[in-house]
């Protein structure tokens, strides 16, 4: 049994303004901790993904539509090319979704993690911000893994694909944002994933102008898309990588539409944490 | 007067039409170790909670450290160690991880952490259990992980919500061992307990609370001596004898308790109190005379037991 080494207690220790300024990141990488236990799943998951769609829509699908539309191609380049950066967004939103709403949830309910951060000097907001972190690191890297795979495949013909990186990353960070801020509100977690999953995912990937134009959908169906953040980040992945045609108004509206998104998102989720744990 | 760390004046709670804590009255000094008593429900924890300095206050003052927990919610909580009713440990990290990355939340230097850990393995006597997950603890490791926990950052302050609730007697004893040391080593201590054994090991100094109200305040053996008698002698005849021995054995102490299963006399010399129930004829099936406990305390404010 080792005597007690000399106290200097928490008065000499500890730098108030430090964590006033760095509080968040300390959150981010506890999160990121957290997260390197499921590294392998992780990696696994991002590039076993793009494997399986890239063969079974990309090259399968796709050689039959690039086959059947000739030299016209889809919006004017190959089905692939086209399908790219609507796949690479729809994995970065997938993953930050993971990384922002089950440990949210897991935070509150589960294993209450958030109650023992909040009772050190973390404020909800830095909590929360914290959380937002991580998950974007992971987006971060989902994100490349996924292009790294695109590439070994040969589906990125455009010099410019990379641009669907940054586009991607966008959509992922805003719909996280505004997820994690849903989350954050959720007693009852069994329902929403429920409706999640079903009401709200499928449909949005499927009908995003995912695998083909919003214009050739239903205009009665054309505003989920509208809604979608998968959809405004596709149409600037589109216009950045192969010169998708969209004017310049559109632009700003799929840019403001995103930014709105994870602002208020992000500014939200700080506000729900906030009251959350105070309560 | 030694320096107060912890002041409530008509501090109050409230969720919706239902008052938690009703406007009560308490400070805590420096270097002592003072204690919450009370039922479950009595509010015990939504007090912790706000002198943790994370649920606010309806109405009331409240100072810690110097500090209004409304404004300064962060700076406060920097001095303080909390170890909360439920353990709240992140399960899918080790033992090891679980006290560095809450030693970081405290702005603390990596290798600052990295060498209390190895003093806090020890102290919790964990050592090695270090690097096993905290699913795999026993209730009694995953306690005391709770409290090395909150000790990472030298808390000026530690509190401690029912420490001991659900641990096994040993458990228990090597528990009040560990926060023994830590009063020794000059840290205050706040404890809330429904164990009046507890409170008896641990406190100076205790509040007893009811229905979010203080019903008394003192040490332990203050308290007993205030509301107690010395002794107290317990007598069995039967459940169904009990009620109506209960009026003769009335008449023969100052104060007596009927509980469902036995009755409480209360006096200062059990033996000769004993000697004249069985001169009167009585004949108890059991007895046993003991001294008076806080929980006698406990039933006398409230006419109620500490654990129902």
């Amino acid at each position: 049994m080792s005597t007690a080494t000399l106290r200097q207690g928490s008065l000499q220790l500890i730098d108030a303004a430090k964590i006033r300024s760095r509080g968040a990141l300390y959150v981010a990488e506890a999160r990121i901790r957290i997260m390197m236990k499921w590294i392998v799943i992780i990696i696994g998951i991002a590039i076993a993904n793009p494997v399986l769609y890239l063969i079974s829509v990309g090259i399968g699908l796709g050689g039959l539509i690039d086959k059947s539309v000739g030299a016209v191609g889809v919006d004017g380049v190959k089905y692939l090319t086209f399908l790219a950066p609507a796949l690479l967004a729809q994995a970065a939103i997938q993953g930050t979704m993971d990384e922002t709403v089950y440990p949210t949830i897991e935070g509150f309910k589960w294993h209450k993690t958030f109650y023992s951060m909040n009772s050190t000097p973390l404020s909800g907001a830095q909590i929360s911000i914290g959380v937002f972190l991580a998950a974007f690191f992971r987006t971060v890297y989902t994100v490349l893994l996924y292009f790294g795979v695109m590439w070994a495949f040969g589906a990125l013909e455009s010099p410019h694909a990379w641009l669907a990186i940054p586009t991607s990353i966008f959509a992922g960070a805003s719909f996280g944002a505004l997820m994690q801020a849903i989350a954050a509100r959720l007693e009852d977690e069994n329902f929403f994933f429920v409706v999640l999953g079903r009401f709200i995912m499928m449909p949005l990937f499927l009908f995003s102008g995912t695998f083909f134009p919003l214009t050739s959908m239903p205009f009665f169906l054309q505003w989920i898309g509208w809604v979608s953040p998968l959809w405004h980040a596709t149409e600037l992945g589109r216009y950045l990588t192969y010169g998708h045609a969209i004017s310049s108004t559109m632009m700003w509206v799929h840019f403001l539409v995103l930014l709105t998104m994870l602002v208020s998102g992000v500014i939200l989720s700080a506000r729900i944490f906030t009251k959350r744990l105070a309560k | 007067m030694s320096e107060s760390l912890i002041s409530a004046r008509g501090l109050t709670k409230k969720f919706g039409d239902f008052t938690a804590v009703n406007g009560i009255d308490f400070d805590v000094t420096k270097g002592e170790s003072f204690g919450l008593l009370g039922p479950n429900g009595a509010g015990k924890s939504t007090v912790m909670r706000m002198v943790g300095a994370t649920s606010q206050r309806n109405a009331g003052d409240l100072t810690i450290l110097g500090k209004d927990p409304e404004k300064n919610g962060p700076q406060i909580r920097a001095h303080l160690g909390v170890v909360p009713q439920q353990d709240n440990l992140d399960m899918q990290l080790s033992v090891t991880e679980n006290l560095y990355i809450y030693g970081r939340y405290f702005g603390l230097p990596r290798k600052f952490v990295k060498g209390k850990i190895e003093e806090l393995l020890s102290f919790a006597q964990l050592e090695e259990k270090r690097d096993a997950k905290v699913e795999s603890l026993s209730g009694g490791m995953k306690r005391r992980l709770t409290i090395a926990r909150a000790l990472v950052s030298e808390p000026e302050i530690l509190m401690l919500d029912e420490p001991t609730t659900g641990l096994d007697p040993q458990a228990r004893h090597i528990l009040w061992d560990r926060l023994f040391r830590l009063k020794e080593q000059g840290v205050t201590l706040v404890i809330t307990t429904h164990f009046m054994d507890e409170a008896e090991q641990l406190c100076d100094r205790l509040i007893v609370m009811d229905r979010g109200n203080i019903m008394a305040e003192g040490s332990p053996a203050s308290l007993i001596k205030d509301y107690s008698t010395k002794e107290v002698l317990e007598v069995r005849f039967g459940s169904d004898r009990n009620q109506e021995v209960a009026d003769k054995l009335r008449t023969m102490c100052d104060r007596i308790e009927e509980l469902p299963d036995r009755v409480l006399m209360y006096t200062d010399d059990g033996e000769s109190l004993l000697e004249k129930i069985y001169a009167s004829g009585l004949h108890p099936k059991t007895s046993l005379v003991r001294r008076s406990s806080l929980e006698d305390v406990f039933l006398r404010l409230t006419g109620r037991t500490l654990i129902e």
